[in-house]
């Protein structure tokens, strides 16, 4: 397993843009934003979390559809199966999801305080906005691998990954944004939504690749 | 332009010409940027406090001139752009790729000195001001012309690709800068370069000249060496297809 | 060991291709799966190799050890694309299968020499040629070990020195004890091999 998460590390810096992408989208994404708001740094960092939740969010969609695909594309996914009885297939997942994360979204989670700077986010607020994130993203991956195994056998499936997903991330976001509000707002609590988003993420990290191999089964043709 | 010097031109389009002339002149230009960063600086610590901002105003000396760097590496860039599409030269694209994370981190360095400098002056690390928005706009495009060289492995197409891109944004430059500017404004007006002449000090304009200077050299040392590591990368790669193709020709 | 197929139908998109197959292989013995395209060659293997499910009949393999329950987990697939990654060299490729895989054989670069790529083992996969790319899969198939090979048109894409390379490997693994199953057009060299012709279906 060590061995796969290390292939997919390497795969994932070596094959070059990958990371770099998803960190430039959401970068766009939440620099886009004060464009259709307004400069009103008082609001900006009213609703700052709440626009990097997003900003993360539809970030991570971002190359989840090649999750399996590459590995199908060039026949790895077949051996990947057929290794079933030695590496649970459900294992597998979690540990390219795992890569995935590594590669793809932790770099937004490092990359987020530096934008809610941006936002004028006090300093509670953006600890409170990365934590969240940081224990909150790999639920969406993990959701997003059963998506992605899904449309494995779709030629272009990116889309509708996205559109599958995006209904079933909303709990995640709900609890991610009610957190780091929390963390700031006197009225709210900090504590209870976080622990209900770790909940989720540790929930999903059973379901998601347990479902997802389960698809990459029955897509097997 | 002369004849001649139209061929020495050509000549350097030779890659193993250009890597020539950029060990012999990397030493100087080096030196030279380093010295005149160091003199530049130095007078600038000597100049006078500004009456209202006090110290924090040394951190124009390199504020200024990565700010002028990050314009100035794009037009090198879009000059580059020109070069492949329009000369096919063939050093154009290796220009232009080299340029890239070296103006990225350029405007980096601007936005991050400008933000340190704003945050007593304006109270706060960022504000949504025309200035700052456009040159944070230019640092998303150098990000995504970075994105795009990297993305392609034949250099060809990801050379006329990339060079497309650059000067889409560099004819883009000034409408956002336009717009961004009517959205809204903090920053002060320029006071360097105008009409009507400096308005800024010559006590703190001659300090902020030579550093300028300096950086600009520094710019083109660090910009001729990330060329030559591009060709030679692109020549490792060259001969680890022609490996490939020689190892088939012996099994055979 | 035994390897053997009862009566097997396989289908593909609904459509039956073929039914009532059936053949049995003991260890050292070879099947060559011949006949024209569409006849269902690359289906039966992949139903050997357990990547599809029959529609009817089923496979079994018997006395390979108490480790390996089924076909799927003695076997080998070597299918139409190579498994591996253009990004990563070819011994990091090979390394990783051999890791991943398990029941370590030769090293990747053994297994690189026996095909005749120990000169380029250190080259990102993607710079090969086809043959090339073919012959650094078939080494895979030597750094871990399985005691079923199941070849989808093993030698496509080779040029006749390394079909010869790979006849004598292939008669080695049979020599070990091992089974072959394998798709072709080409003749592949091995001598005594059992032969299943596949025709259209009616």
């Amino acid at each position: 397993m060590l061995a796969l998460f290390l292939r997919e590390i390497r795969l994932g810096v070596r094959a070059g843009s990958g990371a770099l992408t998803g960190v430039l989208f959401f970068l766009a994404v939440v620099a886009v934003i004060p464009f259709g708001v307004g400069p009103d740094l008082n609001l900006l960092a009213r609703i700052g979390p709440a626009i990097l939740w997003i900003g993360a969010l539809l970030a991570s969609l971002l190359g989840l559809d090649r999750l399996f695909q590459a590995d199908r594309e060039d026949g790895s996914l077949d051996l990947l199966l057929m290794a079933d009885s030695r590496h649970m297939l459900a294992l597998t997942v979690f540990t390219k999801c795992v890569a995935h994360w590594t590669i793809g979204v932790l770099p937004l989670v490092l990359v987020a305080p530096m934008l809610g700077l941006f936002m004028n986010v006090p300093p509670l607020g953006l600890a409170a906005a990365t934590l969240t994130l940081l224990a909150g993203t790999p639920a969406i991956t993990f959701i997003g691998a059963v998506g992605a195994a899904l449309t494995v056998v779709l030629p272009r499936g990116g889309l509708l990954v996205s559109v599958l997903i995006l209904p079933l991330t909303i709990p995640v976001l709900i609890f991610g944004v009610a957190a780091s509000r929390g963390a700031v707002a006197d009225t709210d609590l900090f504590l209870p939504p976080f622990l209900i988003l770790t909940a989720l993420t540790l929930f999903f990290a059973v379901i998601g690749p347990v479902a997802a191999a389960l698809a990459l089964k029955g897509a097997a043709d | 332009m002369t004849e001649k010097a139209i061929r020495r031109w050509i000549d350097l389009a030779n890659p193993t010409r250009f890597l020539a002339l950029a060990d012999a002149m990397l030493p100087w230009l080096l030196g030279a940027a380093v010295l005149t960063v160091a003199v530049g600086l130095a007078m600038g610590f000597a100049a006078p406090e500004d009456y209202q901002q006090g110290i924090t105003v040394r951190i124009m000396y390199i504020h200024v001139p990565f700010a002028w760097l990050s314009m100035f590496c794009y037009t090198v860039m879009a000059a580059s752009s020109l070069g492949t599409l329009v000369w096919r030269h063939p050093l154009a694209d290796v220009s232009l790729k080299a340029a890239a994370p070296i103006g990225a981190v350029f405007t980096a360095l601007a936005l991050l000195t400008g933000s340190i400098w704003g945050k007593p002056m304006w109270g706060t690390w960022w504000v949504w001001d025309a200035r700052l928005t456009s040159v944070f706009i230019l640092f998303l495009m150098y990000l995504g012309i970075i994105a795009l060289t990297r993305a392609l492995d034949d250099f060809g197409r990801s050379a006329r690709a990339a060079a497309i891109l650059t000067l889409v944004g560099f004819i883009n430059i000034p409408i956002i800068k336009f717009s961004v500017d009517w959205w809204n404004t903090l920053h002060q007006p320029a006071s360097v370069f105008r009409l009507d002449g400096p308005t800024i000090h010559p006590s703190l304009l001659w300090p902020l000249m030579i550093s300028a200077v300096g950086f600009t050299l520094l710019f083109l040392a660090l910009h001729i060496m990330a060329m030559r590591a591009e060709i030679w990368r692109r020549r490792v790669i060259t001969m680890r297809r022609l490996a490939a193709r020689r190892a088939e020709g012996e099994a055979a | 060991m035994r390897l053997a197929a009862e009566k097997l139908s396989g289908e593909r998109g609904g459509e039956p291709v073929f039914s009532g197959l059936s053949f049995s292989l003991e260890s050292g013995q070879a099947l060559l799966v011949t006949g024209p395209n569409g006849a269902g060659k690359s289906t039966l293997l992949r139903i050997v190799a357990g990547l599809l499910p029959p529609a009817a009949g089923r496979v079994e393999l018997s006395g390979a050890g108490e480790s390996i329950p089924d076909a799927r987990a003695a076997s080998h697939y070597l299918g139409h694309s190579n498994g591996m990654k253009g990004a990563l060299g070819v011994e990091e490729n090979l390394a990783f299968w051999r890791e991943f895989l398990g029941q370590p054989r030769l090293t990747p670069h053994e297994a690189l020499e026996a095909v005749g790529l120990g000169a380029i083992a250190h080259l990102p996969f993607g710079y090969l040629s086809t043959g090339q790319r073919r012959r650094a899969a078939i080494a895979r198939l030597l750094v871990s070990y399985r005691p079923v090979w199941l070849l989808d048109e093993p030698t496509a894409g080779l040029d006749r020195r390394a079909e010869q390379r790979m006849a004598e490997l292939m008669r080695e693994h049979l020599d070990g004890g091992g089974i072959i199953v394998a798709a072709t057009h080409l003749p592949l060299g091995l001598e005594g091999a059992q032969e299943l012709r596949m025709g259209k279906p009616s």
